[in-house]
C-alpha cells in the first residue's frame, strides 16, 4: 500500500464517518424536537398544537420575505444591510397612502396593485440609497459599508418620523409623522374555520405570497442572465470587470430586488396587522428576519426562509408554552445552532481570502 | 443731532426692555409622549395643559404673592422611553429651572423621572401615570388620576358583577409597570369575588411585539367568559382584531389605557361591546365638566378623552396651589399641592397621604364607534 492509497484510505473512513456523525446527529435532533412537540401535543391537545403551528407558519411568512431580501443582498454584495427593515417600514407606509387613495376612488383588485406599486416605489427608494451610501465605498474595507449602512437605517427612521408640523414646507409633504395610522383594509377579513383550527384568508394570502416570490426569486438567481451575472458578482468582482460585466448595474438591480421584497413584507405585515405604529416599525421585524437570515445561513434563499419558519414556530410555541419567552427563544435558538452549525442551517463554509 | 438720535433710541429701547420685564414669567414644564404607540395621549395631554394655561394667561396670568407671572409651558417628547422621559426631566430641570412639571402620561416615563424631580425638589403632578409606585418615589411627587390597584378592582367587579362572567383570561404587558400593576390586582380581586382566572398570559413590549396569536390561542382553550385586554389602545386593538380572527367571541375589557378617539378607528368591529374604566365622562352633567368639554371642542375641534381632562385637572391643581403658595419656592409649591381641595373636571381632588386622589371612576363602553357613559363607581 502506497503512501497515497493509505491517505486516501484514511479520509475516505474520515468521510464516511463524518456522514455518518452528521446522520446520526440528525436523528438525534429529530427525536428531541419529536419528544417535545409530543410533550406540548399531551398538556395543550392537539388542536391548540395546530392552531399554534399555523401561528407560527404565518409569522415565519413575515420574517421569510424580509430575510429573502436580506439573504440575497448579503449573498451578492457580502453587506449586511441593515436599512433593509426600514425599506419595510417604507414599503408598508407606501401602501398606506396607495391603498387609502385606492379604496378612495374605488379601484378593483387594490391589493394587488398596492403591492406592486409599493414594491417598486420602494425599489426606487433602494437603488437611490444603494447608488449615494454604498456605492462610494464598493472597494473600501467592509466595516465601512456596514456603518453607513447602520447609519443609512437611523436616518430613514428618524427622518421619517419627524413631525410634519415641525420641518419647512418641501420635507414636510415626504415625512410621515410619527402618528399612529389604521391600515386600508385591501382584503377583507374572512376566518375559516376547519375542525376547530381558524384560519384567516390573509394568513393564507401571507403564505401563498411568500411561497411565490420565493419561487420567482430562485428563478432570477438561477435561471436567467441576470441572475448569472449576479452570480458572477457574488463569485468574484474583479473578474466580472474583465468579462464586461457592469457590476454597478447588476448591484444595483439587486439591491432593487431584495429592497422591493422587504416592501412586498412590509404591506402583508400592514395589512396582517391593520396598523402602522410608526416609522420605527421596522426595528424589530428587521432584527428578526436578520437572525432568522443567519440562522438558516445568510446568503442562501432556501436557507433563509428554512431560517424564518423555524423562527417562527418556535417563538409561537416558545410564547404559548410561557409568554414570557417568546422573544428571547429566538436569541437562544440562534446561539445553539451557531455553535453546532457556524455558517447556519444550510449555509456553506467559504474561506475567506486573506 | 445724531448723537441725540442715539440717546433717544437708547431710551426707547430702555423703555421697552423695562416693560418687557414688567410681565414676570412663570416656568412649568410638561413631558408626554408624542411619538410611539401611544401618541395620541401625550397630545390630549399636552392640549389639556395648554387650554388651562391659556385661559390664566389671558386673564393677566396667575397672582404669586401679589405679583402676576404669565405661565411660560415649556413641553418636551418623552417618546413613550423611560429613558427619554428621564433626560426629559433633567433638561427642563437643570437647564430651563421650571418650578413644577405636569407629566409624564406613562408610569414608567414617570417612574423614571421622578426620582431625579424628588432631589432637585422640583414638584411633579403626573396627569395620568396610575401605578401605585408613582407617587411614593417621595413627597414631591403627585397625580391627579386614581390608582392602578382600585382601576384593576373596578374592572375585575365590573366583570364579575354586571358581565356577570365566572371565568376570565388576561393578556399583559409584561415591559411595563403600567399593565403588570393592573394584571395583578385584577387576579387578585377577581379571585376574590369567586371568579377565577383560567390564563394569565403576557407579552414583552408593545412596540416589539405585534403578533399575540399565540397567548390568544391559549386563551381560546381555556374558554374564559370575559377577556381583560390589559394594554394601551394600540395593542389593546390589535390584540382584540387577532381574538376575533383566531374565533373568540366572548366580550373584552379594559383598563384606562383604552381611552384615545383612535381606538374604535384602530379595532373596527372587534372592540365593539368592549367595557373599560376611565376617570371621567364627557356625559358629566356638572358645569365645570362640560364647561371643559365645550372649550376644548370649540379649540381643538374634539371630544376631549380622559387623559385631556386630567390634564387640564393637573395644570388646574397647580395654578391653585402657586396661588396659594405665594412663592415660586419648590417646598412651599409642594405644601400647598398637599393641601389641595378643589373641585375639578374629574371629580373633586383632595389629596390622602400618599398624595393620591381620592375619587370615583367612570365606565365606559365602545358602542358604534364612540364611547358611551355606562355608570360610576365609587372607591
Amino acid at each position: 500500500m502506497t503512501k497515497k492509497q493509505l491517505s486516501d484510505s484514511i479520509n475516505n473512513n474520515i468521510l464516511t464517518y463524518n456522514k455518518l456523525t452528521n446522520w446520526k446527529k440528525y436523528v438525534f435532533i429529530s427525536v428531541i424536537i419529536l419528544f417535545f412537540l409530543f410533550l406540548y401535543v399531551l398538556s395543550f391537545g392537539i388542536k391548540v398544537f395546530l392552531q399554534q403551528l399555523v401561528n407560527g407558519i404565518q409569522l415565519g411568512s413575515i420574517y421569510a420575505l424580509i430575510a429573502l431580501g436580506y439573504t440575497m443582498v448579503y449573498g451578492i454584495v457580502k453587506l449586511i444591510n441593515f436599512a433593509h427593515g426600514d425599506l419595510f417600514m417604507f414599503g408598508a407606509y407606501i401602501s398606506y397612502f396607495l391603498g387609502n387613495y385606492f379604496i378612495a376612488h374605488n379601484f378593483h383588485y387594490s391589493f394587488i396593485i398596492v403591492l406592486i406599486f409599493s414594491m417598486a416605489f420602494t425599489a426606487l427608494l433602494g437603488m437611490t440609497i444603494e447608488r449615494i451610501a454604498y456605492k462610494p465605498l464598493r472597494f473600501k474595507p467592509r466595516l465601512a459599508a456596514l456603518i453607513t449602512a447602520l447609519g443609512v437605517s437611523l436616518f430613514l427612521e428618524n427622518f421619517f418620523a419627524l413631525s410634519p408640523e415641525n420641518i419647512p414646507f418641501p420635507l414636510n409633504k415626504i415625512v410621515f409623522g410619527p402618528r399612529f395610522l389604521p391600515f386600508p383594509a385591501l382584503i377583507s377579513d374572512k376566518t375559516y374555520n376547519l375542525a376547530g383550527i381558524s384560519i384567516n384568508n390573509i394568513k393564507i394570502l401571507n403564505i401563498i405570497i411568500t411561497v411565490i416570490l420565493m419561487i420567482l426569486l430562485q428563478y432570477i438567481v438561477k435561471k436567467t442572465m441576470i441572475g448569472k451575472a449576479m452570480r458572477a458578482v457574488a463569485f468574484h468582482k474583479d473578474a466580472c470587470l474583465m468579462m464586461g460585466i457592469n457590476i454597478n448595474k447588476i448591484i444595483t438591480i439587486t439591491f432593487g430586488i431584495g429592497t422591493s421584497l422587504a416592501a412586498a413584507a412590509g404591506t402583508l405585515f400592514a395589512l396582517t396587522y391593520g396598523q402602522l405604529q410608526s416609522p420605527y416599525l421596522g426595528i424589530w421585524p428587521g432584527l428578526k428576519a436578520f437572525i432568522a437570515a443567519v440562522l438558516g445561513g445568510i446568503g442562501s434563499i432556501p436557507g433563509a426562509m428554512l431560517g424564518s419558519y423555524v423562527m417562527g414556530i418556535s417563538e409561537t410555541f416558545a410564547t404559548s408554552i410561557n409568554s414570557n419567552f417568546g422573544y428571547g427563544i429566538a436569541f437562544v435558538i440562534l446561539i445553539v445552532v451557531l455553535i453546532f452549525k457556524p455558517a447556519g442551517l444550510l449555509g456553506k463554509f467559504t474561506k475567506e481570502k486573506v | 443731532m445724531n448723537k441725540k438720535l442715539l440717546i433717544l433710541l437708547i431710551l426707547v429701547c430702555f423703555l421697552f426692555s423695562v416693560s418687557v420685564a414688567s410681565a414676570k414669567l412663570v416656568k412649568i414644564g410638561g413631558v408626554a409622549c408624542l411619538t410611539g404607540g401611544a401618541a395620541t395621549y401625550g397630545a390630549s395631554t399636552k392640549n389639556g395643559c395648554l387650554l388651562a394655561f391659556k385661559a390664566v394667561n389671558a386673564e393677566g396670568g396667575v397672582d404669586i404673592g401679589g405679583t402676576k407671572y404669565l405661565i411660560n409651558y415649556i413641553f418636551e417628547d418623552d417618546q413613550g422611553s423611560a429613558e427619554v422621559a428621564a433626560n426629559a426631566f433633567r433638561k427642563l430641570i437643570d437647564q430651563d429651572e421650571v418650578v413644577a412639571i405636569i407629566g409624564s402620561v406613562m408610569s414608567k416615563c414617570t417612574l423614571a423621572g421622578a426620582p431625579i424631580a424628588q432631589d432637585a425638589g422640583v414638584p411633579v403632578i403626573s396627569p395620568t401615570s396610575t401605578n401605585a409606585q408613582v407617587t411614593l418615589t417621595g413627597d414631591y411627587i403627585f397625580r391627579a388620576c386614581f390608582i392602578d390597584p382600585f382601576q384593576g378592582a373596578v374592572v375585575a367587579n365590573f366583570s364579575y358583577n354586571d358581565l356577570k362572567a365566572k371565568t376570565a383570561a388576561v393578556i399583559f404587558d409584561n415591559g411595563n409597570d403600567y399593565t403588570k400593576g393592573i394584571a395583578e390586582v385584577f387576579r387578585e380581586s377577581f379571585e376574590k369575588l369567586g371568579g377565577k382566572v383560567v390564563a394569565y398570559e403576557s407579552f414583552t413590549d408593545e412596540d416589539k411585539t405585534t403578533d399575540f396569536s399565540a397567548q390568544l390561542t391559549n386563551i381560546k382553550a381555556a374558554n374564559p367568559e370575559v377577556i381583560f385586554l390589559d394594554a394601551y389602545y394600540s395593542a389593546a386593538a390589535l390584540e382584540a382584531k387577532q381574538a376575533r380572527a383566531l374565533g373568540i367571541t366572548v366580550p373584552f375589557v379594559g383598563p384606562d389605557g383604552w381611552d384615545s378617539a383612535e381606538f374604535p378607528k384602530l379595532g373596527g368591529e372587534a372592540v365593539e361591546g368592549g367595557h373599560f374604566c376611565t376617570h371621567y365622562s364627557a356625559e358629566d352633567p356638572r358645569p365645570i365638566a362640560q364647561n371643559f368639554v365645550k372649550k376644548y371642542t370649540e379649540t381643538y375641534g374634539q371630544t376631549p378623552d380622559a387623559l385631556a381632562a386630567l390634564a387640564y385637572d393637573a395644570a388646574l391643581i397647580l395654578i391653585d396651589s402657586l396661588q396659594r403658595a405665594g412663592s415660586t419656592d419648590g417646598a412651599a409649591i409642594r405644601d400647598a399641592i398637599f393641601a389641595t381641595n378643589l373641585e375639578c373636571v374629574s371629580g373633586q381632588i383632595i389629596f390622602d397621604e400618599n398624595r393620591n386622589p381620592i375619587k370615583k371612576a367612570a365606565v365606559l363602553k365602545v358602542e358604534n364607534g364612540k364611547f358611551v357613559f355606562v355608570k360610576f363607581v365609587q372607591p
